[in-house]
């Protein structure tokens, strides 16, 4: 008699389970269906409108050919100097909660407002640097996009460097102690050292999500139609250009616009997967 | 026998008491560590042996809430009240913790470090002075060809006797061993036992044990503690053999708890 009702509730188990499988199949199904889409998508048209021209050539006028040189190299002057401006302070704000005072007032309060900040659109931090400085100096220009990306990557690295300095055993801070070591120097030398694979890793997907902001930009370098290196005037980049070609009625715009989400695309994705390298050897 | 000499104080205990917060987890302590012999703590979890342990380089000081009273004298110096920085103090008292904490770098830099922050010396210098605190660890065959190599990557016996001749190098006066050997295996934990017994000739070794055997085994005078009071304290010999007290007896024999 135990046998035959072990067997039925055994048998139910068994349904219960094939139903919450093919549920979570059919989830997982739903969710890679638009990823891949929108990959291909990206691939598809992306390389149809990618051609040499489109690394080498200016910004086009409608209709006539051209590339994203200018975009390209916008993109990436304001995305390095914002990474250069935003990491050190990030990193130095990042050890001063994990490492100098991790429960005090000032603490409490810089992570709080750094929450904040780590989850705030990135279109209210575009609108503050616009007044803040473009509206003060009555220009826009590559100086105020590189203030916004920056300040959408300070909260992202302070998160990861206090996360990642909490993770360095306590031992292992109390070993270097032991030694007569200065704090400083048990910072600088050993646990920074012990969490740089994750301090490096929050660097790289800082870049990957500045890299791909569209609305920070809109309001701060705006666009250039032209070739210019000069920060203190507008700026192209890719995510400016792309939303304003692709919103347009020309075809080669169009095309052009494809070719630089598939850019986009291309160098996020390369990131991500240095950062998950990275996060690997460490373990 | 040159008892007098052997068995003069290098670390001498005074009324001393410590907290954690509120919490009173040493209850007035008196305890002379003789120089250059082995010393080990013993007595069941939570007693605060390591807790005594931990004030005698200022350890605690790395916790707010922790704060000790009383008098912990090195060569006659309240080391509580030192004025000297207390870099200074953890140079002449080394520790070595339960588990080996290698530096994320290479096993030469690992022992270099901490020589480093108090001396200059030339490359060859530092090279025979690694060598040296490697011998002295009872590790330098093992890793002379791969002194480059990360010390992590080193089995946890070697770690520990990595963190020994990291502890050495320094060149202390005391050396302070918590729990040495609780992570290791058998025959790590014997090469360790062995090392300490070596060290004792230049240095005064303190070690906490949870290992009774271990206690018998290497060490020269033992002190028994028990919720926070020191119960007994005495050469190795006298505590397993002849213990004064009945509570030292029932531990020893296992019959406590």
């Amino acid at each position: 008699m135990n046998d035959v009702l072990r067997q039925q509730k055994f048998a139910s188990r068994k349904r219960v389970n094939q139903i919450a499988l093919t549920l979570s199949l059919a989830a997982m199904v739903f969710g890679l269906v638009w990823l891949v889409w929108i990959l291909w998508q990206t691939i598809w048209l992306g390389i149809d409108g990618l051609a040499w021209a489109t690394l080498t050539e200016m910004t086009p006028a409608p209709n006539d050919p051209g590339g994203l040189a200018n975009a390209i190299y916008g993109s990436f002057l304001m995305v390095m100097l914002a990474t250069f401006v935003g990491t050190p302070i990030g990193i130095m704000a990042g050890i001063y909660l994990a490492e100098y005072k991790p429960v005090s007032w000032l603490s409490s309060i810089t992570r709080f407002v750094n929450d904040i900040l780590l989850s705030a659109p990135s279109i209210v931090i575009g609108l503050f640097v616009y007044s803040l400085v473009v509206a003060r100096y009555k220009s826009f220009s590559g100086w105020a996009g590189v203030v916004a990306l920056a300040l959408i990557v300070i909260p992202v690295v302070i998160r990861t460097t206090e996360n990642m300095l909490q993770l360095v055993p306590p031992g292992l801070r109390e070993a270097a102690y032991a030694l007569g070591t200065p704090k400083w120097k048990v910072i600088t030398s050993i646990t920074l050292r012990a969490a740089r694979a994750g301090v490096v890793t929050g660097i790289l997907l800082a870049v990957a999500r500045i890299s791909g902001e569209t609305a920070p930009l809109l309001f701060t370098a705006l666009s250039n139609q032209f070739w210019t290196s000069s920060l203190s005037e507008p700026m192209a980049s890719l995510p400016v250009t792309i939303f304003k070609f692709a919103m347009s009625p020309y075809q080669n715009w169009q095309q052009l616009a494809w070719a630089g989400v598939f850019l986009i695309t291309l160098a996020v994705l390369g990131l991500n997967i240095l950062a998950r390298v990275l996060t690997r050897q460490k373990s | 026998m040159d008892t007098a000499i052997a068995t003069r104080p290098k670390i001498s205990v005074k009324n001393l008491n410590f907290y954690y917060g509120k919490f009173h987890a040493l209850k007035n302590i008196n305890l002379d560590i003789p120089e250059k012999q082995v010393t080990a703590f013993i007595g069941p979890s939570g007693c605060g042996k390591s807790t005594l342990l931990r004030t005698f380089n200022r350890m605690f000081e790395l916790y707010p809430e922790q704060r000790a009273e009383g008098a912990i004298e090195l060569d006659g110096d309240n080391l509580l009240t030192s004025k000297d920085d207390v870099a200074l103090i953890r140079a002449k008292v080394g520790m070595v913790f339960q588990k080996p904490t290698p530096f994320p770098m290479s096993i030469y830099d690992n022992i270099a470090f901490g020589v480093k922050l108090f001396e200059n010396l030339s490359s060859s210098d530092m090279d025979d002075r690694v060598e040296w605190a490697l011998r002295k660890a009872a590790l330098w065959t093992e890793v002379k060809d791969k002194l480059n190599q990360s010390g992590s990557g080193l089995s946890g016996g070697q770690q520990q006797r990595l963190c020994i001749a990291r502890g050495i190098a320094i060149k202390p006066e005391v050396l302070l061993l918590d729990e040495p050997c609780s992570a290791l295996d058998p025959i790590s934990t014997a090469k360790i036992e062995e090392l300490i017994i070596e060290l004792k000739q230049d240095y005064t070794v303190v070690i906490v044990t949870h290992n009774m055997q271990q206690a018998a085994r290497c060490s020269d005078y033992t002190a028994y503690m028990y919720l926070g009071d020191l119960v007994e304290f005495g050469t190795t010999e006298q505590m397993f053999f002849k213990p004064q007290r009945k509570e030292t007896e029932d531990y020893i024999t296992g019959r406590f708890g």
